[in-house]
């Protein structure tokens, strides 16, 4: 009854590929931005709840943001793509620890003039693009087994990757400026000259980056290059037959994740962490990536977002429920409890949908279009 | 569907819940930082144990701080920096005035804290690890690494081995390797042992043990080839127990491994079992046993059932080190009490009690800390409060002590320290407080 | 002649080691000859085993039972719960995805790792709890031609032993039994398989038990090398460079992919780390077998995917 599209005529060409072509979903991503850039500002300088405190903005809200973007660029290479990659951490690694570089000044050697190369410090937030784009050309680097090797070969010699980019952060002392400990901190971020210092200033910066980000790796799917991908994913071998070249449809496709997944590492240690070392961007983060994309909804952007949340949130909630209902239990157990409700609920979701959050958004809009009537 | 819909929505309701501020009970808010689980839940739990059982000696047996009960959360890290970050901002708004302090017990979340914590105005005690540089209180506010940093740590492991060599000119063509983590923890002491190198003219070598350190075999084929003539340990969780195994299936005598004081535990030399028989480690003032506080914490806490660990671990090493961490918090809040009144104070004022920080060797024993602690003096310009450490040994079934006390030669770490400290002032663009000028009144 | 010496003993230590890896394997590979589900929770599994193990015979002779009667039946009690477990993921997790691509079932079978994971600590506790089934001392051999002889580790001989064992008895199982046969059947095509009859669930049970009781194999070696404890879940990273190279079909491709990676990486680690700094036992592991799949993208020895479009 609410949902009905009878009625909603195209009458350009710009209205007939939009990106929402049904009026009420425009609508509610209208409301749904409105809300983000506006609302919750507003809540946070007032401190009403439930942003009275600083916890759900530093510790939910900007970690969402920049795992959404993350997983956004996993679904590019995994979900569109169909190339496994578990290497994800080492791309954000490459992002936070280029973008830290490029901050705070480089220094090559060249053996051509005794000064050698020097860059001097750029502001953040072009060094988060840069550093973005060197994880673009370490992603086309390492994406280059992918035209030979395939399927869950490839997804374990993108580990490869991972672990070579873990050993290089922690071997080569250049990259953290030479601190004792190997820890970097990343400089203040500034733009134009404003002090992007408080957690709304932050909030509001990954927000920028993510709608961004969203709204042009969207652009980018439904585009040519996206079926090209999408193309190679189904079946790869026909695709070749078709036209489509392997090699520029699988290197692209790594090379806009990376920048993406870089952009993102850069985000998480520069607006999130503050400070980082190479264990926060370790295995694990690589196999949380993962998870969020295939919970979510491979091939879906709403469903990264919707993946990233869930990967988020769960555990923290697995973590307080307990402690409200006054539940004296240890935080042993309750570590324990947590990894087995997580796991049991990645295997239920799987069996009841394997396809993800987004499929069962996708039924729930179908139900809609017809409600209140059964068919 | 609908299920699902209403299992999500319950969801998102119970997190608005959880963020809603804590009924606001009347007392100091002690967060406890901690890991119970994961490669490092192993010795993690026994340090947790021993702070949340003296903060519960001190409701107990003394009705809290001057009547001021204190309230504990803890929370599980997993020793992951995110994770910690995220236990930390959660916690540090709870209580009728927030945090007192917070105590992360892993370099890592150290870092990742000391650039939040000046804006919350919380300070953080990283006793026995941390930044190196942080002893130096004028550039780092609101860090104190109480009891000693990773560089004083290594300039006392080398006066040991001098003092069994017989002499610091002996030391000169030995052969040292560090056997480190390789982690923020493991790399710190690499500079002042460089330094310590140049200085003593013997050989320094690093080498790494990738994360979690259950594979060495490699590290220590190479030792067994190169036969440095000690080896440093600076392992954590199963890291160290799989060194010393290791090192007994090469045959290296383990009378000539040193471990770090987080390397130093009964959790550390039980995966050998006899083969860990002789193994040395720093003993971070304080080493395995029971002195005044724990026959206190025996009547008070383990009587009424409210003790969290065995009633038999209670003395162990990591055990006692939580309970020293806990008490020096505790007596940093009772110095904070004398200048701001005795009520719940915010982690300001506790900062500044923390800053003030004198305990004599006759208010140690009034504690019960008499034969464990060393006396403590803290200022502005020196965050650590002391210096010195023992050399323990694992004898089969118990640590024993085997070296008086030691003290580290600041001629040494000063320079680092200042070094350090004014590069991380640089990089931050924010000038040093002149502590001649902060009042300790 | 030291540096041959030591030529010699790090290459010794690193087959071995390798074939410790190859233990780990054998799992994996079992599981995905059978249905091809890449299993994740292998190195949960032998978590499982190892603290079901440890703990039940700990027990045991604590309540005054010898000690050879107590690791029996700690052994017999730990191959209980790995086939008790095997039954709960056929029919929980595997009947229900039955036929799924075969990212979807790796997913649910890193959804079961978390699951054994906290399971197994929540029962049996998260200690470090030491194992002492094999001696870990080691032999010092040719001490007569070089300086300070060739360290053999016994452990590591005793784990190249066992895996051996395997390594026939399987051989002889897949080729050679009917029930060999069918798991094959299986792996190509489930709905295939189902249709003239195979019983599927009952072949996955067999199948996860098997792969089960050799966790506890690998689990009774490696527990004795690092203890038993959580940590031990790392060894599944450290068997996939071995599976890869080795081919995912293939026993005895895990057995000589182990020795490959073992002793590539303990002499790269040895001669070539301290040039670079140490620490790259990991990653070189991986770049071999990265190295590997580019001239043969199947592994070694496994078996050559035809595609059909």
């Amino acid at each position: 009854m609410l949902y009905r599209e009878t009625g909603q005529f195209k009458s350009s060409y710009a209205e007939d590929i939009a990106i929402f072509p049904l009026y009420q979903d425009r609508v509610a991503i209208k409301l749904l931005l409105l809300a983000a850039f506006l609302l919750i500002p507003f809540l946070a300088k007032f401190q009403i709840w439930p942003l009275s405190t600083d916890y759900l903005l530093r510790a939910i809200l900007i970690p969402f943001l920049v795992l959404s973007l993350a997983a956004i660029g996993v679904n590019v290479l995994v979900g569109y793509c169909g190339q496994v990659s578990l290497g994800s951490g080492a791309f954000m690694a490459i992002g936070a620890y280029c973008a830290y570089k490029f901050g705070t000044g480089i220094h090559l050697p060249a053996f051509w003039s005794e000064a050698g190369i020097s860059i001097p410090p750029i502001s953040p937030l072009l060094a988060i693009l840069l550093g973005g784009a060197m994880s673009a050309v370490a992603g086309i680097l390492f994406g280059i087994p992918s035209l030979r090797i395939k399927g869950l070969y490839l997804a374990v010699a993108t580990l490869a990757a991972q672990f070579f980019f873990d050993w290089v952060f922690l071997r080569v002392k250049w990259f953290t400026n030479y601190t004792p400990s190997g820890s970097v901190n990343a400089p203040a971020l500034s733009l134009f000259g404003y002090e992007l210092s408080t957690s709304v200033d932050r909030y509001c910066l990954c927000l920028a980056s993510v709608t961004l980000g969203a709204f042009c790796v969207k652009n980018l799917v439904r585009g040519n290059i996206g079926r090209q991908w999408m193309a190679i994913r189904d079946m790869d071998i026909a695709a070749e037959l078709m036209g489509i070249r392997p090699y520029y449809a699988k290197l692209s496709a790594f090379a806009v994740s990376s920048f993406v997944i870089g952009i993102s590492g850069a985000l998480w240690g520069f607006a999130h962490l503050g400070s980082w070392e190479p264990l926060a961007f370790s295995i694990d983060r690589s196999l949380q990536l993962l998870f969020m994309v295939i919970i979510g909804g491979m091939g879906s952007i709403a469903g990264s977002f919707l993946g990233a949340g869930f990967i988020l949130i769960l555990p923290i909630l697995l973590e307080t429920v307990p402690s409200q209902f006054g539940l004296p239990v240890s935080t042993e157990v309750i570590a324990h409890l947590q990894s087995i409700t997580f796991g049991g609920l990645i295997c239920l979701l799987l069996i009841k949908e394997p396809r993800g959050f987004a499929r069962l958004i996708a039924l729930f809009r179908q139900k809609i279009r017809l409600w209140p009537f059964p068919h | 569907m609908k299920i699902m819909i209403g299992k999500i929505a319950t969801a998102i309701a119970l997190t608005m819940v959880a963020t809603m501020p804590a009924s606001a009970q009347n007392g100091q808010f002690v967060p406890v930082l901690s890991f119970r689980t994961g490669p490092y839940g192993g010795t993690g739990a026994p340090w947790a144990n021993g702070v949340i059982d003296y903060y519960n000696l001190v409701n107990v047996r003394d009705g809290g701080i001057n009547g001021v009960k204190l309230l504990i959360e803890e929370c599980e890290t997993g020793f992951a920096t995110d994770k910690g970050v995220e236990c930390y901002e959660r916690l540090k708004g709870k209580g009728p005035t927030g945090a007192a302090f917070v105590n992360p017990i892993s370099t890592g979340i150290t870092y990742a804290l000391t650039e939040k914590a000046p804006t919350d105005k919380i300070p953080i005690i990283t006793m026995g690890y941390g930044r190196g540089d942080s002893k130096n209180g004028a550039v780092f506010t609101w860090n104190f690494p109480l009891l000693g940093t990773y560089w004083t740590a290594a300039d006392i492991m080398i006066q040991h081995i001098a003092k069994e060599l017989g002499g610091e000119a002996n030391l000169t063509g030995k052969k040292i390797s560090l056997l480190y983590h390789d982690s923020p923890f493991g790399k710190e002491p690499i500079p002042a042992l460089e330094a310590l190198s140049q200085r003593y003219g013997f050989t320094f070598t690093p080498i790494p043990v990738t994360h979690p350190g259950v594979e060495q075999k490699s590290q220590w084929l190479t030792i067994r080839q190169t036969r440095p003539d000690y080896v440093l340990l600076w392992g954590w969780g199963v890291m160290t127990g799989t060194a010393i195994k290791e090192a007994a299936a090469v045959g290296y005598p383990r009378q000539k491994m040193l471990g770090v004081w987080w390397s130093g535990a009964e959790q550390d030399v039980a995966p050998a079992g006899d083969d860990s028989k002789g193994y040395k480690a720093l003993a971070l003032q304080h080493g395995a046993g029971k002195a005044g506080v724990h026959h206190d914490i025996e009547k008070y806490v383990y009587a009424k059932d409210m003790g969290l660990a065995k009633p038999e671990d209670v003395g162990q090493v990591l055990y006692n080190r939580g309970v020293v961490n806990a008490m020096l918090g505790v007596e940093a809040i009772r110095k904070a009490q004398e200048r701001f009144g005795q009520k719940p104070l915010t982690g300001e004022q506790v900062r500044w009690g923390l800053e003030n920080l004198k305990l004599s060797q006759s208010r140690l024993k009034e504690l019960g800390f008499d034969g464990v602690l060393r006396p403590i003096d803290v200022s502005c310009s020196d965050h650590e409060g002391a210096r010195e450490a023992r050399v323990q040994q694992w004898d089969g079934k118990n640590w024993t002590m085997i070296s008086d006390w030691y003290s580290a030669n600041q001629e040494i770490t000063e320079p680092l320290v200042k070094a350090n400290s004014e590069k991380y002032a640089a990089d931050k663009k924010a000038s040093p407080r002149d502590c001649s000028k902060v009042s300790s009144d | 002649m030291i540096f041959i010496g030591q030529l010699v003993e790090v290459l010794l230590g690193g087959l071995l080691a390798g074939v410790l890896y190859s233990l780990v394997a054998f799992g994996f590979v079992l599981i995905y000859k059978a249905s091809r589900v890449f299993n994740f929770a292998q190195g949960a599994m032998v978590l499982l085993a190892g603290l079901a193990l440890v703990r039940a015979s700990n027990f045991l002779s604590s309540s005054g039972a010898p000690l050879w009667l107590a690791t029996l039946l700690g052994l017999m009690f730990a191959g209980a719960i790995m086939v008790a477990c095997a039954w709960l993921i056929e029919r929980l997790v595997l009947r229900q995805l039955i036929n799924q691509d075969g990212l979807t079932l790796f997913m649910a079978t890193i959804g079961v790792t978390f699951i054994m994971e906290g399971a197994s600590q929540l029962v049996f506790g998260s200690d470090v709890y030491p194992l002492r089934f094999y001696p870990t001392d080691s032999w010092f051999l040719f001490e007569g031609a070089f300086p300070g002889g060739v360290l053999v580790n016994k452990l590591d001989v005793w784990g190249g032993l066992i895996a051996g064992l395997l390594v026939a008895l399987l051989a002889v199982f897949f080729s050679r039994t009917k029930a060999g046969r069918a798991l094959r059947a299986v792996a190509d095509d489930h709905a295939a398989a189902q249709s003239i009859g195979i019983p599927i669930g009952w072949i996955w049970f067999v199948v996860w038990s098997a792969a089960g009781l050799i966790a506890l194999v690998a689990a009774t070696v490696w527990g004795t090398k690092l203890g038993v404890q959580y940590s031990i879940t790392f060894l599944a990273l450290k068997a996939l460079p071995v599976l890869i190279i080795g081919g995912f079909t293939s026993i005895p491709g895990a057995i000589i992919g182990g020795l490959i990676v073992g002793a590539g990486e303990k002499l790269a680690e040895v001669f070539l780390g301290p040039q670079i700094g140490g620490g790259i036992e990991y990653w070189f592991a991986y770049v071999v077998a990265l190295f590997v799949l580019l001239v043969r993208p199947q592994g070694l020895f496994g078996e050559r995917h035809i595609a059909r479009i």
